[in-house]
């Protein structure tokens, strides 16, 4: 159902809510569209045609400046109209006024959602009440995907290491509750790692963590002994006041990346974290800013993968 | 009052033992004869029941009616009328009506608004406190006069286990049965779904089973300190089971029920974040079920219930975990109770005990019976009909069901209540018949 929801009947993106059920294929075609938008930064004009005269709607339920900041400016270098709805969840407690949000936007003749929610599959449902001419972008929902995320990942992955084939990668901290870890185990599996390793507490995986295609390991010596890939994820303040950690520092201590631990991992390991990053918590600054650290080519690899997955959506849809 | 004659049926009788094709004599609104020839009988009505199932009507122990308080949702009159079209002639209110029934007055109220619509009988279950806020003792005792027949926490937890201790002795001291669903609050959360692979895959916040078998496992202990008789609502995991049947060897007088989704359903049936499948408890793994199956067949659990939920399209219109949870299960009841028989080696008795003399006897009911003598609360079902789910022929006000499209086999075509025709399948392909 979640392919059949996300693909035209040619096998066309139509929405983009989930790496699951994307083949490798069509993954690749991402990460090839996203390729050729790659050098356009540099040119003198920063903007192709393709969304012209299309007007798309950045609706975050969540806040995120720089995840809607990256959107905005992807669509923009698509040159299309872009509108930027910052709904605080208060607002919007129920699922009824969401619809209505979403209804009332509808009207305006909007042709894209980019959609940002606190609830896991909020995006699905959106993508089952618009138009058949809307697309529907996920930019997180609850715990459940940020594919867009993963996606730049997984191009910034592919930047350093050339292909997938034989690569192991470690994803540390709070897989729990990251949108962001579950988009990349899909990614990783779909693109074909070798090995996918979780490290973490078994307060931060999910009951059936092995289920999902990786090897959970609870020490980081162990984790992260010969990886060529190791993908910090930022730890919510809030999880030291529900029982989930005991402090930041003890957290740190056992799983924050230091230089001598990532001595573990292959000399050319690359490091890279969604952002924004807690320095002294769950990576030490000398790393992140490091000659490892591929943090910030993330950042500037976003807004390509965006336009990539932005056009492609557009291009499936009816209209387009 | 009406002489009628039932023929040809397949009686099914498991508080009797019996079954075996026959007719069934009703007159006066009791059963008169079973099986043998009755002479001097002269039927007003006959009814021919070839190739069809005649069993008592069944004794459905949760059903949410809506009302009062959330009748957006549906009605006393609607749902006890959909009760009938599922063969359900008693049903038990659970207590979480707004306002709950914690008083006398909301016990009445039930009763007669259940009385002027005159379909299926309604037994309330009480409050087991105040406002079911887990605090303060109900007031049993004025509940059991105004005709509850139990008392119950609903879902709702209880605020520690003293108080849940006292609430015990304090019910068994009235004769009062403790229908209990087990849920300790600190570990569901705000989780809505099983904490399995599935929850983990979609990130939704999970719910283990030690969530429902610690706060059982408590309430056992409490049981066999106060003496209470409890009945175990809806359970849905493996460790319940364990402990269900563990308690029952031990000798405490236990009973325990099932939802019929559970019996079917599993985590793994979810379609991506299809609010339809958003239950409590939830869907368990495949596991789970094989023991929920197991201990329906060899007496762990006593009983099935269809947990009827009827929610409006708002209620279940939402991200997943926003949505409300339950399913309007009452006419779905009869053909996922079938297909229990057709594909799990369960037998029909057994499944038509689970729906009728069991819950009778939990409840202490002279229902779920066609003794001679007993009152004429009959269903006839076609085993075999296949329908379509979806209007018009669907009852319940509300259509929150995974199976809503979907065609089931198996369907009630009368069902009597104290001796009259309470409701007839007027015309089968007004029921989309396949």
């Amino acid at each position: 159902m979640t392919r059949h929801l996300q693909l035209t009947e040619q096998g066309r993106l139509k929405h983009f809510l989930t790496i699951e059920g994307l083949d490798r294929e069509l993954l690749t075609e991402i990460l090839d569209t996203a390729e050729s938008f790659v050098g356009m930064s540099e040119h003198q004009v920063k903007k192709v045609p393709l969304l012209r005269g299309k007007t798309i709607v950045n609706l975050f339920f969540e806040n995120s400046t720089r995840t809607r900041t990256t959107f905005e400016l992807a669509a923009t270098r698509l040159s299309a109209d872009v509108l930027n709805m910052d709904i605080a969840r208060s607002a919007t407690s129920k699922g009824e006024s969401l619809l209505d949000t979403i209804r009332n936007l509808e009207a305006m003749q909007v042709d894209m959602f980019v959609v940002r929610h606190a609830l896991s599959g909020a995006a699905h449902f959106i993508a089952q009440q618009v138009a058949p001419h809307i697309s529907v972008i996920n930019a997180g929902d609850g715990q459940h995907a940020h594919p867009t995320q993963a996606m730049l990942d997984m191009f910034t992955i592919r930047q350093h290491k050339k292909q997938f084939e034989g690569l192991k990668v470690a994803i540390v901290g709070d897989i729990l509750h990251s949108r962001v870890a579950r988009s990349q185990i899909l990614a990783l599996n779909a693109l074909g790692v070798a090995e996918v390793r979780v490290i973490a507490p078994k307060t931060l995986l999910p009951a059936q963590v092995k289920t999902m295609g990786v090897t959970p390991i609870h020490d980081m010596d162990e984790g992260l002994a010969d990886v060529d890939v190791v993908i910090m994820l930022r730890l919510q303040k809030e999880r030291m006041n529900s029982a989930f950690l005991p402090s930041e520092s003890e957290f740190f201590r056992c799983f924050g990346l230091t230089e001598a631990k990532l001595q573990r991992a292959k000399p050319d390991a690359i490091v890279m974290h969604p952002g924004p990053i807690n320095r002294g918590v769950e990576i030490a600054s000398s790393v992140a800013d490091g000659p490892q650290s591929v943090i910030l080519q993330q950042v500037s690899n976003g807004v390509a993968v965006r336009m990539a997955i932005m056009s492609m959506t557009m291009r499936s849809g009816g209209t387009a | 009052m009406t002489k009628i004659r039932i023929d040809h049926g397949r009686i099914v009788d498991p508080a009797n033992g019996i079954d075996a094709v026959g007719s069934l004599y009703i007159a006066d609104g009791k059963i008169v004869a079973v099986g043998e020839a009755l002479a001097d009988f002269d039927a007003e009505q006959t009814i021919d029941a070839t190739g069809q199932v005649v069993c008592p009507g069944f004794v459905d122990l949760s059903v949410r009616l809506r009302e009062p308080g959330q009748t957006q949702k549906g009605n006393i009159q609607s749902e006890t009328r959909a009760a009938l079209a599922a063969g359900v002639t008693s049903l038990c209110l659970p207590p979480d009506t707004k306002p709950c029934i914690d008083t006398p007055a909301v016990v009445e109220y039930i009763k007669d608004k259940a009385e002027q619509a005159g379909y299926a009988q309604v037994y309330s279950i009480g409050a087991l406190t105040q406002r079911l806020d887990g605090n303060e003792l109900s007031a049993m005792f004025a509940l059991k006069q105004a005709g509850c027949i139990a008392v119950g926490n609903a879902s709702a937890p209880l605020g520690n286990l003293l108080i849940l201790r006292r609430a015990m002795e304090y019910a068994s001291s009235h004769d009062l049965l403790l229908m209990f669903r087990a849920n300790e609050a600190s570990l569901s959360g705000k989780g809505c779904a099983h904490e399995g692979a599935v929850a983990s895959r979609y990130g939704l916040p999970g719910i283990p089973e030690a969530a429902e078998s610690i706060a059982l496992a408590q309430c056992l202990e409490l049981a066999e300190l106060t003496g209470c008789r409890v009945h175990f609502s809806q359970i849905s995991c493996k460790q319940s089971v364990i402990k269900i049947q563990q308690a029952k060897k031990y000798g405490l007088n236990v009973t325990a029920d099932v939802a019929i989704h559970q019996l079917h359903l599993t985590e793994n049936d979810i379609e991506p974040f299809d609010s339809n499948y958003h239950v409590m408890p939830p869907l368990r793994g495949t596991i789970d079920r094989q023991y929920l199956r197991e201990a329906l067949a060899n007496g762990t659990i006593d009983a099935i219930c269809s947990d009827h939920q009827p929610h409006d399209l708002d209620a279940k219109l939402g991200a997943f975990p926003e949505t409300e949870s339950g399913v309007a299960a009452l006419e779905t009841l009869v053909p996922l109770g079938l297909a229990l028989t057709d594909q799990h080696r369960i037998g029909l008795a057994q499944v038509i005990a689970g729906l009728t003399c069991n819950p009778a006897r939990i409840l202490g009911l002279a229902a779920g019976t066609l003794a001679v003598g007993a009152s004429a609360d009959i269903c006839v079902l076609d085993p075999a009909l296949v329908w379509r789910v979806e209007r018009p022929s669907w009852r319940s006000a509300g259509c929150n069901t995974p199976y809503w499209g979907r065609d089931l086999t198996g369907r009630v075509t009368y069902t009597l209540q104290g001796g009259r025709i309470a409701y007839r399948l007027q015309d089968i392909s007004a029921v989309n018949r396949v």
